[in-house]
């Protein structure tokens, strides 16, 4: 993958594929001239007046770490969905997310660029990539929802569904946003997730209607991840001081549309709303403040080993 | 159409002549204009171009490659300073590919999208198949059908003809 100019021979049939000796497109460690970083400068970088800047990098990692995680998950299922349609469907799914944490992540390094960690001296690795890869787990802040390990195709279509329904909620109302960068990118998030969450209800409804052998996977899959509903529009202090400011969106107002649309595809696919206990946290603490499932920690180790084993790498 | 595509005066000047020519790099019968996500540019009195862009999707991994390409193909054209600058607001819609685009579109066999949907209020819920008017690009039936409403990039959908059974992409609405 090296793509020293010094080293290279005429002979590379990848010489001249991307002229000029850069190599952006790969992966980790190459994109440090990222066209992302004007986000992270200038006017751009600005707090609205009256907002805490540590506040509105807690509120970005928040929405960042939720759609990082997920599209990691949904990442996973490339080359092992049903059909080949679907896992083109989930990969771009998984991309669209990515690229909503990539802005999101890059927005909290510019709000507050305490909350970014610190590599050693000469790390070439940009903030969103350090905030990606260098956090340990308790400084993840997405919920619970997104980090399970799906055990089926139903698993992923009913998480998937839960959590485009909530997040399209929130997005849609964060297009208002006083932040002229969360703004955008919830207007541009709302197009990716009506999509998602069309594409999850209609396999909701399939499923449930397919065989029996669907339908009873589907039935439970929805009973292993309802008690991670009530989490979705909890609320923490972050948010609502958010919200009050005109910054953020408070999770306690989207619960009616989160339920009413889950409602509706229910009906669609012949489904009981489960009333299953939300999953309990550890003295009040939930995802959003650092806790997490057993799962998430493997989940986290087998994403960031490459970078981590790397601080200083090029490639 | 055309008037919601520029931010900044994008004519006029040598620079814009070069950067009107730069083509998408997976979709190479368009140039970056007719897509819609070339949103200005401009020069500065210093020399300087600023060319101002857009993502068609947020994970759009084509946008570094854009961003080299623009700065290359000014680079050569004898431009040392170029900044290519991301700008997220106004969203991109797929209404924004012009018409010349949509003609690229359709004569390399892909199925040009219709008008897009408006997302200013609460978001309804679809739940039966999306209807849309995608006639053949290849034989021209309007029998066909919908595969998989993610494609091989993240701005087409995928399609089969029922008539002479090809697939083929199309251009999403978004």
């Amino acid at each position: 993958m090296s793509h020293d100019p010094e080293t290279s021979t005429q002979t590379s049939p990848y010489e001249d594929l991307y002229g000029g000796g850069d190599a952006a497109h790969w992966a980790f460690g190459t994109g440090f001239e990222d066209p992302l970083a004007g986000l992270g400068a200038g006017e751009a970088a600005a707090v609205p007046e009256g907002v805490s800047p540590r506040d509105l990098a807690t509120y970005s990692l928040m929405l960042a770490d939720d759609a990082l995680v997920m599209s990691h998950r949904l990442s996973q299922w490339c080359s092992n969905a049903p059909e080949l349609e679907d896992d083109v469907a989930l990969a771009n799914i998984a991309l669209d997310l990515l690229g909503q944490a990539r802005l999101l992540l890059t927005r909290a390094s510019a709000a507050d660029p305490a909350v970014v960690p610190t590599l050693p001296e000469g790390s070439p690795v940009p903030a969103e990539d350090a905030l990606a890869y260098f956090r340990g787990d308790q400084d993840f802040l997405n919920v619970r929802l997104v980090e399970g390990e799906d055990a089926d195709f139903a698993e992923a279509v009913v998480r998937l569904l839960v959590f485009a329904t909530w997040r399209l909620a929130l997005l849609s109302r964060l297009r208002d946003s006083s932040d002229p960068v969360l703004a955008a990118v919830a207007s541009k998030g709302v197009k990716e997730l009506t999509y998602h969450r069309d594409y999850a209800g209609r396999w909701f409804v399939t499923l449930a209607q397919g065989t029996e052998g669907s339908r009873a996977r589907l039935l439970a899959a929805l009973d292993r991840l309802w008690p991670m509903r009530p989490e979705l529009t909890k609320g923490h202090a972050v948010e609502s001081r958010l919200a009050q400011c005109g910054v953020g969106v408070d999770p306690t107002t989207v619960g009616d549309e989160v339920d009413d649309v889950l409602g509706q595809v229910f009906a669609a696919a012949d489904v009981a709303r489960p009333d299953a206990a939300g999953l309990a946290g550890v003295q009040g603490r939930t995802g959003r403040d650092g806790l997490h499932t057993e799962a998430f920690g493997r989940m986290l180790a087998e994403m960031q080993v490459v970078a981590r084993a790397h601080p200083t790498g090029r490639w | 159409m055309v008037s919601t595509r520029a931010a900044g005066p994008t004519s006029g000047h040598a620079a814009y002549e070069v950067v009107r020519r730069v083509t998408d790099p997976e979709m190479p019968m368009l140039t970056l204009d007719d897509l819609g996500v070339l949103r200005g540019v401009e020069i500065g009195g210093d020399g300087r171009v600023v060319v101002r862009l857009t993502p068609t999707y947020s994970g759009c991994p084509a946008v570094a490659t854009m961003r080299d390409d623009l700065v290359r193909s000014l680079q050569e054209a004898g431009f040392a300073d170029v900044h290519v600058e991301l700008v997220l607001s106004p969203a991109w819609s797929s209404d924004w590919i012009t018409a010349r685009g949509r003609e690229a579109l359709a004569e390399h066999g892909l199925s040009v999208p219709g008008p897009a949907l408006r997302h200013d209020g609460p978001v309804p819920l679809t739940l039966a198949p999306v209807r849309r008017a995608v006639t053949c690009p290849r034989c021209g039936s309007a029998s066909t059908e919908v595969s998989s409403e993610f494609g091989p990039t993240p701005c087409t959908a995928l399609y089969r003809c029922q008539t002479c059974w090809e697939p083929f992409e199309h251009v999403k609405e978004i």
